[in-house]
């Protein structure tokens, strides 16, 4: 039984940077634990000695030529943006006062 | 217009090409259909009923002019709302990207066009492809025109439905778990997931990158395959893009042979949990590939059992990482920008508002799975079943040509039934993740009705990675045998257009 408590779903909702309100927080506590212990599973098979697979084909990496091609134009690109300023993503602020 | 609609993907195409019909016809006939019964399918998130005829009379300009074009061309195809379209808004089902236009096509809406296909719309789904039921929609619900109470399957539940439904004669989906060919078996269509790698990701909204796989929906095996042909193959922007030629999925269609294939039953992917009518339609069909000529074993792959469990962990994890894409900073929802917060509080208030339950829990999940102190535990146990799955694979692949198993474990539930119970509804994917884990070739075929509830029935067919050709080539020889029998499956379903 894996068991999760409600500040550390507050802290993986931190990680995960979701405003979670006090009532999403006890739901997921409960239903993170239920299906963290039915896929516990995999900790009975899996054992040391098997290498892990991230991926189901054996690729390294694949490089194309390094040459100019063209991409979005500054509007293309910004024509989706929530807020724009001076051709530019226009941000909340970044830094905090102290900073 | 009925006579139009009735036609299969490839039949149309051929009459289109012959000057038979045309495709502003073919197109306005099936634009016409959305309109009438669309209201109570709900299929389509967006309809570009201008956009499709102005393809349309491009494709029909060409014709005229004597230019030579594709078995597909000016057909047209209902477009699932994951892959990035230029001319029309792009959602993922997702209130996190309401209205978002993007600057750029998919290379599988691309390849759609250089087709000649005719793209009507944007189908409903499951908010960013997670789900089994299509419930997951910020938008609306999306019904089984075989029953209007109940689920027409998801991720790709809007594509699934608007071919049952007829409103379009071919899909496009994706599969991570199931999402392809899941919708398929439980609305009585074809739906293939091609090998890892077959078909380009670019473009394709990300779920979980190392799983995903764009596939096609069709009303019969060779419309499958005619789509599926379309759009795959290389993809230089797709690093993961296997640079090998397109298995000859169009002739194994239409050949059908099975005399002296072997032919695999998974043992793990059939047990007294299943439907008794899906077992005994599956069954069935076992015993009729049999009598075509296959020689069937049974076989075991153990590790299968764990599938579910590493994909509940492998996936959320993926997804935890590709979903971090969405920070209100460059396109899509910002929410209290009022000019007192950071950039990360309104990032947390944008994600929190603009996504639902079902996405919040699974990067919740794969937060945890991937924290320091339980990773080894969780996503690197998760990696390790994925190697044994492959072995299974490996090794059964070396007895047998394909693997067969029911592909969902129901036909389709009530809409609301699991809704509520996360577990309950990843169960859905049973039989169709370990194919998602080792990047293998699967494809579902309709196998009949469930005796006690009159609901289709899915036949899930696995072959090795870039061996697609032998699920068609199987799934072609059980809707011939079928349709012989008990004549057109789909033609039974109460919004056939016969």
């Amino acid at each position: 039984m894996t068991a999760i408590t409600r500040d550390e779903v507050a802290h993986l909702a931190r990680l995960s940077r979701l405003a979670l309100d006090e009532g999403e927080l006890e739901t997921l506590a409960a239903q993170l634990g239920d299906i963290l212990t039915a896929v516990a599973k995999v900790q009975e098979v899996a054992q040391g000695d098997i290498p892990p697979s991230s991926h189901a084909l054996p690729l390294t990496n694949v490089y194309r030529p390094d040459e100019a091609r063209n991409g979005l134009t500054p509007e293309q690109a910004l024509a989706g943006a929530p807020a724009v300023e001076d051709q530019r993503f226009r941000v909340p602020r970044i830094l905090g006062e102290e900073e | 217009m009925s006579d139009v609609i009735r036609l299969g993907a490839a039949e149309l195409g051929a009459a289109i090409k012959a000057g038979e019909v045309s495709s502003v016809e073919a197109t306005t006939a099936y634009l016409d259909r959305i309109e009438k019964v669309d209201g109570d399918i709900g299929a389509f998130l967006h309809v570009g009923r201008e956009a499709a005829l102005e393809q349309a009379r491009a494709v029909d300009a060409k014709r005229a002019q004597g230019t030579e074009q594709g078995p597909l061309a000016g057909v047209p195809i209902a477009h699932k709302d994951v892959f990035t379209t230029q001319d029309m808004p792009t959602t993922a089902a997702s209130k996190i990207l309401e209205g978002w236009q993007p600057p750029y096509d998919a290379t599988v809406t691309a390849r759609l066009r250089e087709a000649g296909m005719i793209i009507l719309g944007k189908t409903n789904m499951d908010e960013f492809a997670m789900g089994s039921s299509t419930e997951n929609s910020a938008y609306q619900v999306t019904r089984n025109p075989w029953d209007t109470t109940r689920i027409p399957g998801g991720s790709s539940g809007g594509s699934s439905a608007a071919v049952a439904a007829f409103e379009a004669p071919l899909a496009t989906g994706t599969d991570t778990g199931g999402s392809i060919r899941q919708p398929a078996a439980v609305c009585g269509l074809v739906g293939a997931k091609p090998t890892y790698g077959g078909s380009s990701r670019y473009g394709m909204i990300a779920f979980a990158s190392s799983l995903d796989t764009a596939g096609p929906f069709a009303r019969n095996v060779l419309d499958a395959a005619l789509l599926h042909e379309a759009f795959s193959g290389h993809d230089p922007r797709d690093s993961t893009s296997i640079d090998a030629a397109v298995p000859p999925v169009v002739e194994a269609a239409r050949s059908g042979d099975v005399e002296g294939l072997t032919v695999g039953v998974v043992k793990e992917l059939d047990n007294d949990g299943f439907q008794p009518g899906v077992r005994q339609r599956f069954r069935e069909t076992v015993e009729l590939l049999e009598s075509m000529g296959a020689k069937v074993v049974e076989v075991s792959c153990p590790s299968f059992d764990a599938a579910l469990s590493a994909y509940y962990l492998i996936a959320p994890s993926e997804a935890s990482s590709n979903l971090a894409r969405f920070d209100a900073m460059r396109y899509g929802l910002r929410v209290g920008d009022d000019g007192t917060r950071s950039a990360e509080e309104v990032m947390s208030l944008t994600r929190a508002q603009g996504f639902g339950p079902e996405v919040k829990r699974r990067i919740m999940l794969g937060t945890y799975a991937l924290s320091s102190g339980y990773y080894d535990a969780f996503y690197g146990s998760a990696q390790q079943v994925r190697t044994l799955i492959k072995r299974d694979f490996e090794a059964a692949f070396e007895k047998v040509d394909v693997l067969v198993s029911p592909t969902t474990p129901t036909t389709a539930f009530p809409l609301g039934e699991r809704a509520e119970d996360p577990m309950a509804m990843y169960l859905a994917d049973l039989c169709t993740i370990p194919s998602n884990l080792a990047g293998n070739a699967s494809l579902s075929v309709p196998c009949g009705l469930a005796p006690e509830d009159g609901l289709p029935v899915g036949f899930q067919i696995m072959a090795p990675p870039l061996a697609d050709d032998r699920t068609y080539r199987v799934a072609a020889a059980v809707e011939r045998a079928l349709t012989d029998r008990d004549g057109s499956l789909i033609a039974r379903s109460p919004y056939a257009v016969a």
